[in-house]
C-alpha cells in the first residue's frame, strides 16, 4: 500500500471526480469531495515524511523502466507543493458546501464538485510527475477544470472570464508543448532525470535556447507573472468564492513549481542563470510587477479584484527569490509558495463570508462589517497583517529570508522594493480595514455572522498564518532542503 | 534547402496565422479557430520531427526485416494533445454560447461597450 502511494495520490482523485458527477446528488457528491481531499491530504503529508527520511523516492507506472515508462518521482521540492495543494483542498472542501449551495444552482453542485475533484488532480499530477509529457497533460486537465470552475461564477462577466483565461492559458500550455518537443528532437527522451543528464551535449545548439524560450515564456504565462498577468484579475473577482479560495492558493504556486522544476533540475541553474541570464529578464519583471500591481490594487472597488491584483504583486515575491538562484533565495521563494497560499487562502474564504452573508464584496457594501461579522472580518486582518509582513505572521518569515537573500547578493535596491511592496500591501489592506471597522453599518440589513461551516476552515488558515509565523522553524527546514535538492548542493 | 525545410516553414506559417487571429479578431468563435490553427501547426511540427528519413510506418511485419521505421512516439503524444485540443475547443464554445446568452452578441469590442 504504502510503496504505491505515489500513484493512489493522483489516481484516488481522478477516479472520485466521474463518481461525484455520476451521484448527481448535491451532498453526496460533496462528501465523495471530502473524502477524496482527505485522502490526498493524507497520502501527501505521507510522502512528504518519507522523503524527508529517505531521500527521493521513484516509482515506474506499469512497471515500465524509467526513461522508457512515465515515473514518478516525490523529492522535498514536489512534496511540499503537494502538501500545499492538497491542504488547501481539504479545507476548502468543507468550506464550499454552503458557500456553493449559495452561489450556485442546484442541478450543477454535483459538476462543480467533479470539476473541482478533477483540477486538484491536475494540480497533484503536475507536481509529481518526472515525465516532461505528463505535466502538460496534467496541465491541461486542472486547466480545463479551472475554465469551467470559473465560468459558474454569477456574475455573466464570470463567462469573459473564463473565456480569456482559456485563450492565453491555452496559449501557454502550447508554447509548453513546442518546448518540450523541441527538447525531445535535441535529446530523444522525456523523462526529467534523463532530460538533465542529456540536454548539456547539445546545449550550444540553438534548438535548445529556443525550447528553454518557449517554456519561459509558457510558464510565465500560466503562473500570471507581470506582463502577462492580464487573464488573472478577472478570472479571480468573478468566479465562485470556494474556487477563488482553491485557485488563488494554488494554481499560480504549481506554475512556479513549474518554472522551479524546469529552470533547476531539468535545465541546470549553470544553464538558467550563466548562459541564458535569466534573472537579467526575471528580477526587473517580478520588481516592476511588485510595484506597479501593488498600486493598482490599491485602487480596486471590488475586493476579490484588489487581492487578485496583490496575488500578481506576490507572485512578483516568488519569481524574485527564484531568479537570484542562491541557497537563500531560492528558500525565500519555496517558503513564501506555502506562506502565500496559507494568507490568500484566508483572506479569500474570509471574502467567501461576506458574500455569503452581504451578497457583494464591493468596497462600498461593507461598511461597519467589522461589527456585524466579528469572526470574518478578524480572519482578514489577520491574513492581510500577513500579506503585509509583520512579525509573528508567515508573511514576515519569506519577506525576512527574501531580503537577506537580496542583501547577500549585495543588491540593496531589490531589497527596499520588497520594503516599498509591504508599505503598498499595508495601504490596500488598510483601505479594506477603515471601510469595514471605522464606518457605520446600516442596521436595517441586519447583516449576521457567517455560519460556523465557513468560518471553521477560514480559521484554521488563520491559525495556520500564526502559528508558522511564530514556530517557523519546520517550514524553513523543508524548504531549506528543496532548495539544496534544487541546486545540487545535496546529493 | 528551403525545400527541405518545407514543413518546419508550414509550421510556423500556420503558428502566425493562428496566434494572429487569436489576437487581431474580436469574434470569439474566431478567436477559437485561431487557437485551433496554432495548436495544429504544433501537430504538425511533432508529427515531421518523427519523420525518420528513408522511414516507413512502425508496423511490424513478420518476415519481413531491415526496414527502417519512423518514430512512432510523437504520434502518440500528439494523440494525447489532439484531444487537448478538441476538449479545449468543446468547452470554448460552450462558453460562447453562455456568452451569446448572456450578452447578446459575441463581438468582443461590443461586450466590452456593453459592460454595466
Amino acid at each position: 500500500m504504502t510503496h504505491h502511494l505515489p500513484v493512489l495520490l493522483v489516481v484516488v482523485p481522478l477516479v472520485a471526480a466521474p463518481i461525484a458527477a455520476l451521484v448527481n446528488r448535491p451532498r453526496i457528491s460533496w462528501a465523495v469531495a471530502v473524502v477524496a481531499t482527505l485522502w490526498t491530504l493524507y497520502a501527501a503529508l505521507g510522502l512528504l515524511s518519507e522523503t524527508m527520511a529517505v531521500g527521493a523516492i521513484h516509482y515506474e507506472l506499469g512497471g515500465w523502466v524509467a526513461p522508457y515508462g512515465i515515473e514518478y518521482v516525490v523529492d522535498p521540492v514536489n512534496a511540499w507543493v503537494m502538501v500545499i495543494v492538497a491542504l488547501i483542498g481539504a479545507l476548502v472542501t468543507p468550506y464550499a458546501r454552503r458557500s456553493v449551495e449559495h452561489e450556485i444552482s442546484e442541478d450543477r453542485i454535483p459538476l462543480f464538485y467533479a470539476a473541482f475533484i478533477l483540477c486538484l488532480t491536475g494540480l497533484l499530477g503536475i507536481a509529481i510527475t518526472g515525465d516532461v509529457f505528463n505535466v502538460f497533460v496534467f496541465l491541461e486537465i486542472s486547466s480545463l477544470s479551472a475554465y469551467a470552475l470559473i465560468a459558474l461564477g454569477n456574475d455573466r462577466r464570470a463567462l469573459m472570464a473564463s473565456f480569456r483565461y482559456l485563450i492565453m492559458g491555452s496559449v501557454g500550455a502550447t508554447f509548453i508543448v513546442i518546448g518540450i518537443g523541441l527538447m525531445y528532437v535535441m535529446t530523444g527522451t522525456l523523462n526529467m532525470a534523463d532530460l538533465a543528464n542529456r540536454l548539456p551535449e547539445v546545449a550550444s545548439s540553438r534548438t535548445i535556447p529556443v525550447a528553454f524560450t518557449f517554456l519561459t515564456v509558457g510558464i510565465t504565462l500560466k503562473l500570471a507573472l507581470f506582463p502577462l498577468h492580464a487573464w488573472l484579475p478577472n478570472a479571480y473577482a468573478y468566479a465562485p468564492s470556494a474556487v477563488t479560495a482553491f485557485i488563488a492558493s494554488t494554481a499560480t504556486k504549481v506554475a512556479v513549481y513549474l518554472l522551479l522544476r524546469f529552470f533547476f533540475t531539468v535545465f541546470g541553474a549553470a544553464f538558467s542563470f550563466d548562459i541564458m541570464q535569466l534573472d537579467l529578464i526575471l528580477i526587473p519583471l517580478a520588481l516592476i510587477g511588485i510595484v506597479t500591481m501593488s498600486l493598482v490594487a490599491i485602487y480596486q472597488k471590488n475586493v476579490k479584484r484588489l487581492l487578485a491584483y496583490s496575488s500578481i504583486a506576490q507572485i512578483g515575491y516568488m519569481v524574485l527569490g527564484i531568479s537570484l538562484a542562491s541557497v537563500l533565495g531560492l528558500t525565500a521563494g519555496i517558503l513564501h509558495l506555502f506562506n502565500h497560499a496559507l494568507m490568500k487562502g484566508a483572506l479569500f474564504m474570509s471574502m467567501g463570508c461576506v458574500m455569503y452573508r452581504v451578497g457583494s464584496v464591493r468596497l462600498e457594501r461593507m461598511s461597519g462589517l467589522g461589527r456585524s461579522m466579528p469572526w470574518t472580518m478578524a480572519a482578514f486582518v489577520v491574513g492581510g497583517l500577513s500579506l503585509i509582513g509583520v512579525p509573528l505572521t508567515v508573511g514576515f518569515i519569506s519577506k525576512w529570508y527574501l531580503v537577506q537573500a537580496a542583501l547577500e547578493q549585495g543588491m540593496w535596491p531589490v531589497a527596499c522594493v520588497v520594503l516599498i511592496g509591504s508599505l503598498l500591501a499595508l495601504m490596500y489592506i488598510w483601505k479594506v480595514v477603515e471601510v469595514a471597522y471605522f464606518r457605520e453599518c446600516d442596521p436595517e440589513l441586519g447583516i449576521s455572522e457567517a455560519p460556523f461551516s465557513l468560518l471553521a476552515p477560514t480559521w484554521v488558515l488563520v491559525l495556520c498564518n500564526l502559528y508558522f509565523g511564530i514556530n517557523a522553524s519546520g517550514g524553513v527546514d523543508i524548504a531549506t532542503r528543496a532548495a539544496e535538492v534544487l541546486l545540487g548542493v545535496l546529493s | 534547402m528551403v525545400l527541405g525545410l518545407f514543413n518546419y516553414w508550414a509550421v510556423i506559417f500556420l503558428m502566425m496565422i493562428g496566434l494572429y487571429t487569436l489576437i487581431a479578431r474580436d469574434n470569439l468563435i474566431k478567436k477559437i479557430l485561431g487557437l485551433n490553427i496554432f495548436q495544429t501547426s504544433v501537430f504538425i511540427l511533432y508529427i515531421t520531427m518523427g519523420k525518420v528519413s528513408e522511414g516507413t510506418a512502425p508496423i511490424f511485419v513478420k518476415g519481413v526485416e531491415d526496414v527502417v521505421y519512423s518514430n512512432p512516439i510523437p504520434h502518440v503524444l500528439i494523440l494525447t494533445a489532439i484531444v487537448v485540443g478538441v476538449a479545449t475547443t468543446s468547452l470554448g464554445l460552450s462558453l460562447v454560447i453562455r456568452i451569446k446568452e448572456a450578452y447578446g452578441t459575441i463581438e468582443e469590442d461590443e461586450i466590452e461597450d456593453g459592460r454595466p
